[in-house]
């Protein structure tokens, strides 16, 4: 435990070592803002509702970003050489990184409550979507990380990582989607429908929170930070 | 401290170590001596836990490397290759990183990296990003980082690259005096380095061991010669037929003719002795003049050679 706290301190210290962190907030927050209040002002209706539609679209991009360098650039530097002889579990190694790429995102979105209380001042928007909107968008979030995370594990380019997880994650979005559900053969489109990180969103967003898609999301997480673990352990 | 058995590694269809096999006692430092590619860094990676052998065990302080994989880490301080470092933290708290991953409990942390941090000569760049230190200043910091814990083994993998001549005369230095109550495996394809800090040398050629012992056990296997340097003057033209005579000696030949009608002779003898002491002797009967006389031991740089190209052409 205090292995992980001390990768964790690490990882998300080195975020704001640099200035990407400050880069990364302030676009973050801008391209939603500006997405976000542009359609908000037309309809004229006290509702969070586009902004949470919006946001798995914004983190196919900003969410890779995350996650990129956390073992590439560990793998480019020789660093993992260290980290992999440094009295710690693979297990641990991963959750440390995970769990700082997670704090991360949440101070992201947690900047984004900025938009809640304007929102909140025009008008009377209801609470219990917005609380549950920002729930799905916690889970979907970590969804995310967690195959960003994995992704990364598995080559020492942050260029490619970054890349192959957008890709990859689009694929799991999108999977049970009513477009894609439409073209694949009905026997298996329960399945997508399924998988789908996208279905489970909708419903959570829309401020239904169902212990059934807690549960998906964290198996989503459990599932990929499993692989990660593995893909570690092959290489060894 | 340290007992390898039958250790192999293979990256597909490359051997990268073949069934190796030796101990380390406590108290020694020995040193891994062979060309680029020879396995060094595959032995050593295996040992601090970093690569899983194929087949064949090893124990490090008495713990399995492949079972028990954790405490042997715990006990082992490492220098990868390169000394590889975070290197967007400043050098204390890279320390400090360090210090809370080995589990050094919070009351002693800030002794310990005030500690290092004098030992390896860090205070001028304690506040600054390792980043931007210099390749000697990184391979400290490297050296500090595996010694925060205090660690009963130290696993260097040449630790002196990339230092200037002063600095590698430092890190020798410090690498001995750890090395009295502690184990330490290094090593380096620079052959001084061996001879200066190492106890007892292994030396490794594609994957295998080609030979080891002390130095100087290295230097009888190799079938030891001495070489003489010996310039004379006299109107003597029986010089070579007398030096030959001389007991051990079994080689003469003629080098060169110096200035002022000296001529440089190399002797060759097994049993190097006496020779010298000869060689002055039959000056003196035959009232030759001598203006150069110098011995010359094998180095450890002809027995490398001698033994890792023996190994290629069979």
């Amino acid at each position: 435990m205090s292995r992980t706290l001390a990768v964790f301190k690490r990882e998300f210290a080195s975020y704001f070592n640099s200035p990407i962190a400050y880069i990364y907030m302030t676009v973050f927050l801008g391209l939603a803002g500006w997405l976000f209040f542009k359609g908000f002002f037309l309809v004229g209706e006290a509702s969070m509702r586009s902004f949470f539609g919006l946001l798995p679209w914004l983190f196919l991009f900003f969410v890779p970003a995350i996650t990129m360098r956390l073992w590439a650039e560990e793998k480019k530097v020789g660093t993992m050489e260290l980290l992999m002889t440094f009295p710690v579990t693979d297990t641990e190694a991963v959750m440390g990184k995970f769990l700082a790429s997670f704090a991360f995102l949440l101070v992201s979105i947690g900047l984004s409550l900025v938009l809640a209380i304007v929102v909140a001042a025009l008008g009377n928007p209801d609470p219990g979507e917005i609380f549950g909107g920002y729930v799905g968008a916690i889970l979907i979030g970590a969804a995310f990380l967690s195959i960003g995370l994995f992704i990364s594990s598995l080559t020492e380019n942050q260029i490619v990582a970054f890349i192959v997880s957008v890709v990859a994650i689009f694929v799991f979005f999108i999977l049970g989607d009513d477009f894609v559900l439409m073209g694949v053969p009905n026997w298996i489109a329960p399945v997508f429908s399924f998988l789908g990180l996208g279905a489970h969103y909708d419903s959570i967003s829309r401020g239904v929170i169902d212990t059934r898609d807690i549960i998906y999301y964290l198996s989503v997480v459990g599932f990929f930070l499993y692989l990660n673990v593995k893909s570690i352990q092959l290489k060894r | 401290m340290i007992s390898v058995k039958n250790l192999t590694k293979t990256f597909g269809r490359t051997v990268a170590v073949n069934n190796i096999s030796f101990e380390v006692n406590r108290g020694e430092v020995l040193g891994f001596l062979g060309p680029n590619g020879a396995g060094k860094t595959t032995t050593m990676r295996m040992l601090t836990c970093y690569l899983m052998p194929d087949s064949g065990t090893a124990t490090v302080a008495g713990y399995d490397i492949v079972d028990d994989s954790l405490e042997v880490r715990k006990r082992v301080g490492y220098l990868p290759e390169n000394a590889p470092l975070y290197l967007d933290m400043d050098v204390v708290s890279y320390l400090e990183f360090v210090a809370d991953i080995r589990g050094i409990p919070s009351n002693e942390k800030l002794r310990r990296i005030k500690r290092m941090v004098e030992i390896c000569g860090l205070g001028s760049v304690a506040g600054r990003t390792v980043g931007q230190l210099s390749k000697g200043f990184k391979q400290r910091v490297g050296l500090a980082q595996t010694l925060i814990h205090d660690p009963e083994i130290l696993i260097l993998d040449e630790p002196t690259t990339g230092l200037d001549p002063s600095q590698i005369i430092e890190i020798r230095e410090l690498i001995k005096e750890i090395g009295k109550e502690r184990t330490v495996i290094l090593s380096t394809h620079i052959l001084p380095e061996v001879e200066a800090t190492c106890s007892r040398v292994l030396i490794i050629n594609e994957g295998e061991i080609a030979a080891s012992g002390t130095p100087e056990e290295l230097h009888s296997v190799a079938g030891g010669e001495d070489s003489f340097y010996v310039a004379i003057k006299t109107q003597d033209a029986q010089v070579e037929e007398k030096l030959r005579r001389i007991a051990a000696v079994r080689e003469v030949k003629k080098l060169a003719d110096l200035e002022e009608g000296y001529t440089r002779y190399l002797l060759k003898s097994k049993d190097g002795g006496s020779v010298g002491e000869q060689i002055f002797k039959a000056a003196v009967e035959n009232g030759w003049m001598i203006n150069e006389l110098h011995r010359e031991t094998l180095s450890l740089e002809d027995i490398f050679l001698k033994l890792t190209t023996k190994e290629k052409s069979e």
